[in-house]
């Protein structure tokens, strides 16, 4: 019977080892496959078991933060003031990518990044009482409220931060949504009520209108183009230019008139200082037609055409290249009509360009990171985007924008024993639509603390007869004022 | 002398399953808390003492005996129950090693009472007809359903699975008829269509006493048990009239049989979608549940492991009776399967060395058949829980919870160590022969 046991014994053998060619594919194999099936819940029972960190404003408002329950996922994250700060946050939800600060700090709010201290090495080694390290922003939560009763229900974005340093201070969208259904343990809930906020849609509330919508930015692009004509060195705040009722544009029939359809001041001569402050388009369109390529240069040093460094992500504001063959789109891009597009945070930019002494500031949100027990692990230098312009003119173009608060279109800003640099800007839209509504602005004028960038689509309540000077000036104002009040400048 | 030595080797190779073992219960009581260790220490001491105790039964009643046998069986009873302990502290964990008591009791006492293996076969009927009765008794008013199988009854506050023992009693009473009557059974005496066959009367009792196990298992919903006898009662035929045309029709008899039951049974249907499409989204949250988070431990455990409580191998339904290999697989990774795997493996090599060495039909037949219930049902339960087969619950000798389970493998392999202590005992008449007139080099020149 030997040789029966035998052969029994070799078919046992090849049985086993089969079982051990199964491990192996289940285990080695295909196990990234298998294990990232969406019905594994392993992958969400760790992400849950973590006490990840909070996301924190500057002044202590704790804006997302996991409260612990008692099922079988240990933490739940819950976004205590809502729509306020969503697009910022961001969301974590359930099943899918997290966005926002979530996103981008996502190593650090589950302790992952940065320093390990004692206490994370104690709790990784027991696999228990894991925590994340807190991100303190340098969002102010007082200021983001003023931002946000400014704004009232215009569509629109209050962008406010700090031109020396780059952190934003408050970073407000209208329309914007709840994150915390979408956080939701229940996926079936969390996928409607993200589908109800119609995600693919150019209005979708799920998208910030401040750092990822794009829109004309009118008369407040002359600030720029004024930059561009003192750096050119071909002109001077007092340089003289025509001042016709109309200008006839380039290779076409048409012509480009000011908003008022008559000259600027009826004297047929106007500087640049002048033009600005009273917001002359004739004037600087005839710049855009003289300068193009300085212009453009000048917008991308101060972050055109390329998205803004943001923590949450931006999309790019744009100033076209523009063919000798299309010489009319340059007397528009000079007066900020046309191609020209640019986010709310850009004219932030721009305007915090001009109050930094031509220095671009980074703009971020991050303020520091604090692990629960080592304190501060991480707190960033301010950046620089670079030079954009020599500091005289970026004082030049002050007093200008000085002038235009002070007695041209923006005295709907002015502060009383502040001065307030800024300009309006009330830009064409589609045929027919009503005009957006822009004011751009800083003060104290010789000390800049705050910059404001205020956009209303379509003018907001105002309708067609909106104008950055009547709609987004008194929101740039109240913005102001309410820093004034917290920090008293 | 080398009676001796092997007894010491099985000493120290006793020591080191049981240093493993409780390290092992040592790391998953830390990982639950750290203030938890003293919990688990009188369960060492327990396991400590009593497989001490069941090596000193050896030293006294099968001093010649395998020495590996019982420390591989130590060792994969002392890491089952480590996951047991791990996935229910307070329930079955405790009740495990009250469990391992009782089957070391039970080994011990198998050891002690069954002197000569042999005298088993006498009773072969007797055994049958019990075997047969055990089988049946879940059928009666005393069973109760668990899991939608009847294969449990319940006296006092204990519930029990007899067939699991039934299946001990079932194979000793094949190796002593097939012993007696292996010449008749392989004699060809009538030929049909150039076939030989044998002659059906002497199947007679054999083909009763099987085809009525397997249909008692069939209608109890017992799929695994049933596989496993089948396969056991073909082998044991194989091996003892090496006629492999009975093997091959008996296979085919399967095949038949298999798709019979597809056919017929809605709960085989099902086994088998589960099988071939475990990720269906359709199924994944029902039907396939089990299996797919039996995949998804393995899968999560890769090659190293989540580590001995880091894993979340308790998201297994069942983990600790049929599905502990992938609950071990989840926290050990492919290095614990594969252990795994070559411990059976080893238990089983020297099942067969045993059977090859006994020095009677019934010793080798009775040894082959043990052997062969221990490798396949190890087989079948892992090729269930990794999808290589479809699933049938069927426990892992050894390492899965549950008293009938443990006891009925500590008597497998008390028999298994008496086979072996009677075939290194006796001398063989042959080789006493060959001494004798000088023959084959075992004689020092």
């Amino acid at each position: 019977m030997e040789r029966q046991i035998r052969r029994v014994g070799i078919g046992l053998i090849a049985l086993f080892l089969a079982v051990f060619v199964q491990l192996n594919y289940v285990q080695i194999f295909a196990a990234n496959d298998i294990a990232n099936n969406g019905a594994n819940v392993r992958a969400l029972i760790k992400k849950y078991s973590v006490k990840r960190g909070s996301i924190v404003t500057s002044d202590g408002v704790e804006i997302a933060k996991s409260v612990a329950t008692n099922g079988k996922y240990k933490y739940k994250r819950t976004y205590p003031e809502g729509e306020l700060y969503a697009h910022i946050t961001g969301y974590l939800p359930f099943a899918g990518e997290a966005t926002g600060i979530e996103a981008a700090y996502d190593d650090d709010l589950i302790g992952e990044g940065g320093t390990l201290s004692m206490q994370d090495i104690q709790d990784r080694l027991l696999g228990s009482g894991e925590r994340g390290d807190d991100v303190i922003l340098s969002i102010d939560s007082r200021l983001q409220e003023a931002a946000r009763d400014a704004l009232g229900d215009n569509v629109g974005a209050i962008v406010a931060l700090d031109p020396q340093t780059g952190e934003i201070r408050a970073l407000y969208s209208n329309p914007t949504f709840d994150p915390n259904p979408i956080a939701s343990f229940d996926a079936g809930a969390a996928e409607d009520y993200y589908q109800s906020l119609d995600p693919n849609s150019g209005t979708s509330p799920l998208v910030s209108v401040a750092t990822s919508r794009t829109f004309p930015p009118g008369s407040t692009f002359k600030v720029l183009t004024a930059s561009a004509a003192l750096e050119s060195g071909r002109y001077q705040p007092d340089s003289t230019f025509d001042d016709p009722d109309e200008i006839d544009l380039p290779l076409t029939d048409q012509t480009l008139t000011n908003y008022s359809h008559q000259s600027c001041t009826g004297t047929g001569e106007i500087d640049l200082f002048t033009a600005l402050r009273i917001s002359c388009d004739t004037t600087f369109a005839m710049i855009g037609l003289k300068i193009p390529d300085d212009i453009r240069e000048m917008a991308e040093r101060m972050g055109f055409n390329e998205p803004l460094p943001l923590e949450t992500g931006t999309a790019p504001s744009t100033f076209p290249t523009i063919e000798d063959d299309e010489e009319p789109l340059r007397a528009y891009a000079g007066i900020g009509q046309g191609d020209v597009a640019a986010t709310t945070l850009q004219m932030a930019i721009v305007a915090a360009t001009i109050a930094n002494d031509g220095e671009v500031p980074k703009p971020r949100l991050l303020h520091q990171i604090i692990d629960a027990s080592a304190g501060v692990v991480n707190e960033p230098e301010p950046e620089t985007l670079g030079q954009a312009m020599s500091a005289t003119s970026a004082a030049e173009v002050t007093d200008m924008m000085v002038a235009v608060v002070d007695s041209g279109t923006g005295t709907n800003a002015q502060i009383t024993g502040v001065e307030v640099a800024g300009k309006t800007g009330t830009a064409q839209s589609a045929e027919g639509a009503n005009p957006h509504a822009w004011f751009i602005s800083f003060a104290p004028a010789d000390d800049p603390q705050l910059v404001v960038a205020v956009f209303v689509q379509n003018g907001g309540s105002f309708g067609a007869e909106a104008t950055g000077a009547l709609v987004a000036a008194p929101m740039a104002k109240a913005v102001l004022e309410a820093d004034r009040r917290l920090r008293d400048w | 002398m080398r009676a001796a030595r092997r007894r010491n080797t099985e000493l120290s190779l006793l020591i080191l399953a049981l240093i493993i073992g409780s390290g092992a219960l040592a790391l998953v009581a830390v990982a639950r808390s750290t203030d938890r260790l003293a919990d688990v220490i009188p369960f060492m001491i327990v396991l400590v003492v009593g497989y001490v105790c069941a090596h000193l039964v050896m030293r006294r009643f099968a001093r010649e005996a395998d020495p590996l046998i019982l420390p591989l069986a130590a060792i994969l009873n002392a890491i089952g129950l480590a996951v047991i302990y791990r996935l229910s502290p307070k329930g079955s964990g405790p009740a495990q090693v009250s469990w391992t008591v009782v089957g070391l009791v039970f080994f011990a006492a198998t050891l002690m009472l069954v002197r000569d293996f042999k005298v088993l076969s006498r009773y072969k009927y007797i055994l049958g007809f019990v075997g047969l009765g055990l089988l049946l008794l879940p059928a009666t008013p005393l069973g109760t359903p668990i899991n939608g199988a009847k294969l449990w009854i319940r006296f006092g506050g204990f519930s029990f699975q007899p067939g699991e023992l039934a299946k001990i009693c079932l194979v000793i009473f094949f190796a002593a008829y097939l012993a007696e009557r292996k010449e008749l059974l392989a004699i060809a005496s009538k030929k049909v269509l150039s076939f030989h066959i044998p002659d059906l009367k002497h199947f007679g009792p054999l083909l009763v006493m099987w085809g009525v196990s397997l249909a008692v298992m069939f209608y109890e919903k017992d799929l695994g048990s049933s596989l496993l006898f089948f396969s056991i009662f073909l082998v044991m035929l194989y091996i003892a009239t090496a006629r492999f045309i009975y093997m091959a029709f008996g296979f085919l008899l399967f095949f038949a049989g298999a798709y019979i039951g597809y056919q017929v049974f809605d709960h085989v249907q099902l086994r088998v979608r589960i099988w071939l499409d475990v990720f269906n989204p359709d199924l994944i949250q029902g039907d396939a549940y089990q299996m797919a988070q039996s995949l998804f431990a393995l899968a999560t455990g890769g090659l190293f492991g989540t580590g001995f409580g880091q894993g979340r191998p308790d998201l297994i339904p069942a983990a600790e009776t049929d599905f502990v290999y992938s609950a071990l697989g989840e926290e050990l990774g492919l290095m614990g399967t594969v252990a795994i795997l070559m411990i059976f493996m080893l238990i089983v090599a020297r099942g067969l060395r045993i059977a090859v060495r006994a020095r009677d039909d019934f010793g080798q037949l009775l040894a082959i058949g043990l052997t062969v219930t221990l490798g396949v049902q190890t087989f079948i339960i892992l090729g269930g829980v990794t999808r290589l087969l479809p699933l049938t619950g069927i426990t892992l000798p050894f390492v899965s919870y549950g008293g009938s389970s443990l006891l009925s493998n500590f008597i497998l392999i008390a028999l298994l160590i008496r086979i072996s202590h009677q075939g290194a005992a006796e001398p063989d008449p042959a080789a006493t022969a060959e001494i004798l007139i000088g023959g084959r080099g075992s004689v020092p020149r």
